[in-house]
């Protein structure tokens, strides 16, 4: 017996277990992305621990995948603020890979150097970029998460990537980013 | 999904699970276990053992229906379940003749309940014919509803029901099967 075989009941939702096996691994590569590996298992752990809490009274046909993000979103967000309280210090940049790369990149997997970048940008941009980027959330979702219009996330997300190739590029000049990353915008 | 990852979120649906029980908001765990008579699954409440379902009946549709009838904050763990599942391994291999762990059975009300209670003093070894659970219940007539509480025993092989036979001898059915309920028999009878 799988758990990952448990169908959701037309009466009522589906055993917890089924969810954490379904959306365990996407939960822990968004924490990752908005945390870094250290504080991505206290996230996740609060995400589910919150979502457990609130199971029973989900709305049927709710979309459990978009609300897990929100709640990972919330959390990672709390432990970013508390992170910047302590200051820790931001490590040294290291090679990026190359910026027509750099969405490729983010939706199959989260390297340390990709991370090590990511924690430069803005927070608004950096939870744009992984939200759109690696939690694959549609703009509007995003612009839920991050407390701005659509167009706003959009542009936060945007940005992100224009600071990420200019990160890998060495310069921290204005360019021109026409192609920059809204090739997801409809999803 | 790297086998590191995997790892890592078995790490961390432990961790899930300590900070559920600890904060009470595990309501139902669960496990399998590998028996003669096909792999059980065995679903604990924080009172006890809930349900042993047997294959045929489906595990993943039992944990469904019980996500809706009792709670979905359910998650697979050995806690709660390991020492059922230790004294069903004991009992399969002729070790054991009685279960020592908590039966909650909030699954069942009213005649039922009684008749599930009665179902509990039935001896290992030993079988009781379904009129004679029925006056055991307190209602002689209701041969028929003791044969449909024991097909609707929420916690079979712990719970005795396999043990209520024919009057004629015949075994009689089983949510388990009829061949279940020889082999079960067989076992005790050795």
């Amino acid at each position: 017996m799988s758990a990952t075989r448990l169908r959701p009941g037309s009466q009522g939702p589906e055993p917890f277990e089924a969810v954490v096996a379904r959306h365990g691994a996407d939960v822990l590569r968004l924490c990752r992305a908005l945390l870094g590996p250290a504080d991505a298992d206290d996230a996740w752990s609060e995400t589910f621990l919150s979502a457990l809490r609130a199971y029973p009274r989900l709305h049927p046909g709710s979309d459990v995948r978009a609300w897990l993000l929100t709640i990972a979103h919330r959390r990672s967000i709390d432990q970013l603020r508390r992170r910047a309280r302590s200051a820790t210090p931001v490590p040294d940049l290291p090679d990026l890979p190359a910026a027509e790369d750099a969405t490729t990149q983010m939706s199959g997997r989260i390297d340390g150097e990709l991370l090590a970048a990511l924690d430069r940008l803005a927070p608004k941009q950096r939870a744009a970029v992984v939200h759109h980027h690696v939690g694959g959330l549609p703009y509007a979702q995003v612009a839920e998460l991050i407390g701005s219009s659509e167009a706003a996330a959009r542009r936060s997300a945007a940005d992100g990537i224009a600071r990420l190739r200019e990160l890998r590029a060495g310069t921290a000049g204005d360019r021109d980013d026409r192609d920059d990353g809204d090739d997801r915008s409809d999803r | 999904m790297t086998h590191h990852d995997a790892d890592d979120l078995t790490r961390l649906h432990r961790r899930l699970v300590d900070a559920a029980d600890h904060e009470g908001i595990l309501d139902l765990t669960y496990r399998s276990v590998d028996s003669p008579v096909g792999e059980l699954l065995l679903v604990a409440s924080p009172d006890g053992l809930v349900r042993v379902a047997f294959e045929r009946e489906g595990h993943d549709a039992v944990l469904a229906r019980l996500a809706a009838e009792v709670s979905p904050r359910i998650l697979r763990s050995g806690r709660r379940t390991d020492e059922a599942a230790r004294q069903l391994e004991q009992y399969f291999e002729g070790r054991r003749r009685d279960f020592r762990v908590p039966v909650d059975l909030r699954l069942v009300h009213g005649f039922r309940r009684k008749v599930v209670e009665h179902l509990q003093e039935i001896p290992y070894g030993r079988t009781e014919s379904y009129a004679a659970v029925a006056r055991a219940a307190g209602n002689p007539n209701a041969v028929r509803a003791v044969g449909s509480a024991c097909s609707h025993n929420p916690v079979p092989v712990v719970v005795p029901c396999h043990r209520v036979v024919r009057s004629d001898g015949s075994i009689g059915q089983y949510l388990g099967g009829t061949d279940a309920k020889a082999a079960l028999l067989a076992l005790e009878s050795a």
